[in-house]
Order: structure tokens, then sequence, then C-alpha cells
């Protein structure tokens, strides 16, 4: 077995334009997600809106602290789930499941360290 | 026989190299012992017997190393092993590999060929016109993805496959137009790209009898490639289909693709290469340039852009509209696609312009549609035989 983080991105705008209605469903299909793949889940969590981000650069030995995301997108990272799988076609097979109306996910595996 | 020993090795490059093991070890034995009854099974044999060696030799380095790629445990394989004996399955499930949706077209293609078609390397970055040490990293790239994201060997599950054969032949099509018309260089035609996707459809007909858009990808190969050794002059000059020797047309080639072509059309819709298959048998059943069925053409356009509806097949559709009711009907098709953005670079939008303007004897129009498309034209047999169109202009 293998663990899988699926990166969920979204477009901001299109999720507060949704307003109420768009966060119950969002909400309801997170839970629904949840329950049917409990087995694999090994963690998860949704993350503040980008504009809460703040990034951190190197130039040279100088950390340079920014506002914002690390890239300015239409979609950003709002939340992830860390999952385990027998392999990439399983792990893609449970990613289809993530709701992610107004973006999509990223599949990476995770790196072992023996 | 690679297909075999993949499945038990986990790792491509390990497999590869047990499999030219087998080899060296069978040009030493034989000699001695004869050669057995079935010498592909008894090179397989020795080259998973081989795989299996070195992934135990791995497992205990692996308790004293950090790996950065997790694998299969030995266990696991060995139980595969049991079941490991249905060669062409093994090839199936390499070829869904090698095409599978995580890797980039690139590298789909680039590991069809080195891993299914057994090219090497070099061969891979000529026909694709790169450098090696470019390909040599396309290539590796890919098997580490395959590695690091676990990408699995199997023949993907009832309701995945589908999706799944669509890939594949998308990369043995792409195979296939790459070598019809090379995009650039010297010759119009790269033989061993063609070769190599005849026989691949050539497999995957062997390995999925009823899939009707294999029949259609495989008569469509056929039916084109009948018509390779007519395409060019003795000095490598373009001749088109109204130009050509049919005499000299791959008869076989066209009777094996039109049969075919019955069976892919049975399916209701019929599929892209189905239809396409379907058009040059239409060709390929007409004796002279004046037989050809113009109006079926058409009809069969008219269904492709259904199932299709790119602005490649638009296009194609308004020159056979040309070909059925006369340029000024054809010129109204094309210009009728407008601006159609996939269509501005497109060389052969330029060129069925100009050849229409031409023969409604609008020259200076002509003249500059061709001059367009030779902008945009990057093979030199196409370029010469543009040239040779906008020389005759009034001439």
């Amino acid at each position: 077995m293998s663990e899988y983080l699926i990166l969920i991105y979204g477009d901001e705008a299109a999720m507060e334009a949704g307003g109420q209605q768009l966060w119950d469903e969002l909400m309801a299909g997170h839970n629904a997600f949840g329950t049917k793949h409990e087995s694999a889940l090994r963690g998860g969590n949704a993350l503040q809106p980008k504009g809460t981000a703040t990034s951190i650069r190197y130039d040279g030995d100088r950390a340079l602290v920014t506002d914002g995301p690390f890239a300015e997108t239409k979609e950003t990272l709002g939340g992830y789930y860390l999952v385990e799988a027998k392999d990439l076609d399983e792990a893609i097979g449970i990613a289809k499941d993530v709701p992610a109306p107004n973006g999509g996910v990223e599949v990476r595996p995770v790196m072992v360290f023996d | 026989m690679l297909a075999a020993t993949v499945r038990v090795a986990r790792d491509l490059d390990l497999a590869e190299e047990c499999a030219q093991d087998a080899f060296a070890r069978a040009l030493t034995a034989w000699p001695q012992t004869g050669v057995p009854a079935r010498p592909g099974a008894w090179l397989t044999t020795v080259a998973r017997r081989r795989a299996l060696d070195e992934l135990r030799r791995e497992t205990v380095l692996r308790r004293s190393l950090p790996l950065l790629v997790d694998d299969a445990t030995v266990a696991s394989v060995e139980d595969e092993l049991v079941a490991a004996d249905e060669i062409p399955d093994d090839r199936l499930r390499l070829i869904c590999t090698c095409c599978h949706p995580a890797l980039s077209r690139d590298a789909q293609v680039a590991l069809t060929l080195r891993l299914v078609c057994g090219l090497t390397t070099a061969e891979i970055a000529r026909a694709f016109l790169v450098a090696e040490p470019t390909m040599a990293a396309r290539i590796t790239r890919a098997k580490k993805k395959i590695a690091a994201a676990r990408i699995p060997y199997r023949v993907p599950p009832v309701d995945e496959l589908p999706a799944r054969i669509d890939a594949v032949l998308d990369v043995v099509h792409l195979l296939f137009t790459t070598g019809h018309t090379a995009p650039a260089g010297a010759d119009l035609v790269r033989c061993d790209l063609v070769e190599r996707s005849l026989d691949l459809a050539r497999m995957l007909r062997t390995l999925l009898p009823d899939d009707a858009d294999v029949a259609g990808l495989l008569a469509l190969v056929l039916l084109t490639d009948a018509r390779r050794a007519t395409r060019v002059r003795a000095d490598g000059s373009l001749l088109l289909l109204d130009e050509q020797d049919r005499t000299r047309w791959d008869r076989g080639e066209i009777e094996a693709g039109v049969s075919l072509v019955r069976d892919a059309l049975r399916r209701r819709p019929p599929g892209r290469f189905a239809l396409q298959a379907a058009i040059a048998a239409v060709h390929g059943e007409a004796r002279r340039w004046e037989d050809t069925d113009w109006r079926e053409i058409v009809a069969l356009y008219d269904l492709l852009v259904q199932v299709w509806p790119s602005p490649v097949v638009a296009l194609n559709r308004a020159v056979a509209v040309g070909m059925a009711s006369g340029p000024a009907a054809g010129l109204a098709a094309v210009d009728a696609l407008g601006d159609e953005p996939a269509l501005a670079a497109y060389p052969y939008a330029a060129a069925a312009r100009a050849d229409f303007l031409r023969r409604l004897g609008r020259s200076e129009q002509a003249r500059s549609a061709y001059e367009e498309a030779l902008m945009l034209t990057t093979n030199e047999v196409e370029r010469a035989f543009l040239l040779r169109r906008l020389g005759e202009l009034d001439g």
C-alpha cells in the first residue's frame, strides 16, 4: 500500500458567488466522500481562503516574507486528503469522488523513507 | 517476453536488463543443449527467475538503505508468478501501462516504442527528430513516474477499459500519422514508424478481437498505408490521390482493410477510426480517380464530424464537398469554417483554399493562399509541391 495526497484546487470567487447553497452542497459532498472512503482516509483538512496565505521565498540567504499564496492562479489550494491506496489507479478512483466543483484535484504519491 | 518479465520485476529497467541477460544465456546454453521446444517460454522463465533473484537481493538491501521508491514485496510478486503465463494478457497490460493517462502523450509514445516495440532510445530520438539525451531523459522521467506513483501493471477493469483503450489507440494512430507524413525533414514517409504502428494495431486486434475501434484503427492504417509506394515520384516529390498509379496500390492491404471496415461499422454509432477507414476504403476501391464516389465520402464525413467534431475533420469534409459539387461549393465550405483558430496555423487549410481558387481561375487570390500555405509547411516534400503549384499559376 502507498499513501497519496489529494490536493483540492478551486476558484474561490466562484465558491463565494455560489453562496450558502453551494457551501451546503459541498459539505454534504465531503461528508459522503468521508463515509464512502473511510477505510482509505488517513487525514485531511480544509484550508482558509488564499487571502490568509503568507509565502516565504529565498533570495540567496535572505528570507522574503510576502502576502499571498505561492503561485497566483485562478484555482487555489483549498484543502487536502491523505489516503492510502494500493496503486495510482486506486488513488485516482478515490480522488474522482472528491467534490471539486470549481476546479479539480491533484494526486501526489507520498515519498517513503524506510 | 519483456511484458511478462516486467510484471515480475515491477521495474522496467530491471526487466529490460533481465531480458537481455536471458538472451545472453541462451547464446551460451543453446549451442550445447539444443534449442528448447518453446524458446520464447524458456527465455521468459530465465528472465523472470533473474528478476525474482534481483528483487530478493534488493529487499535485503532495502532493510539497511533508505530507498526513495517504494516497491512491491517479493511475496506478492511470487503470488502473481503463479498466474503469469497468459502472454497475450501481459502484452495488453504492458501497453496499457505505457499509455496510462497519468503519463504525458510524448512519454506514452516513447515508452510504447521502447518497451512494446523494442526500439532503442537512439532510434526513437531519430524518429521524432530530437536529441538522444532529450529522449533518454523523457523515457527515464516516465519510468520514474511509473515507479514512484505506482502506476499499476494491469489490464484496467472493464468499466475503465474503453477509455484506456482509446488512449492506446490514440498513441498508435499518432505514431502512424507521424510516420505517414513526417512533420518535418526531407522524407515524406518514416517507414519505421509506419511499420511499428502497423505491428501495434495488429497486436491489439489479436488481443481484442471484438473491439470495433481496434478493427477500425487497423483498417485505417492498412487502407492508408496501401498507398505508401505511390505517394512520391522517384525524385521524392509529392503525388496527390489523382496522380497516383493505382495499379501499384497494395491490393492485399486494401482487401484486408475493407473487410475490417465492414466489421468495425457494425457498431452503432460507428466510431471515428471506423469512419475514417471507411473513407479510405472508398478511395481504395476506386480503380481510377474519376471513379471516386465523392458523395459517399461527403456522407461519411458528415457522420465523422458528429462523432469527432474537430476543425481538421471539418476541413477535410469541405475538400470532399469541393470534389463532389465543384470548386465554388468547396471554397464556400472552407470559408464557412471562418476564423477557426485551430486552422489558422494549419497549412492544409490555406492549401485547400488555394486549390479551389486556382480551379476557379482566381489566380491572384490563389497565389496569396499558396504563399500562406508555404509559410506554414515544414515538410520539404510538401513545400516542393506547393512551390510547383505556385509556379504553374498563370504559367
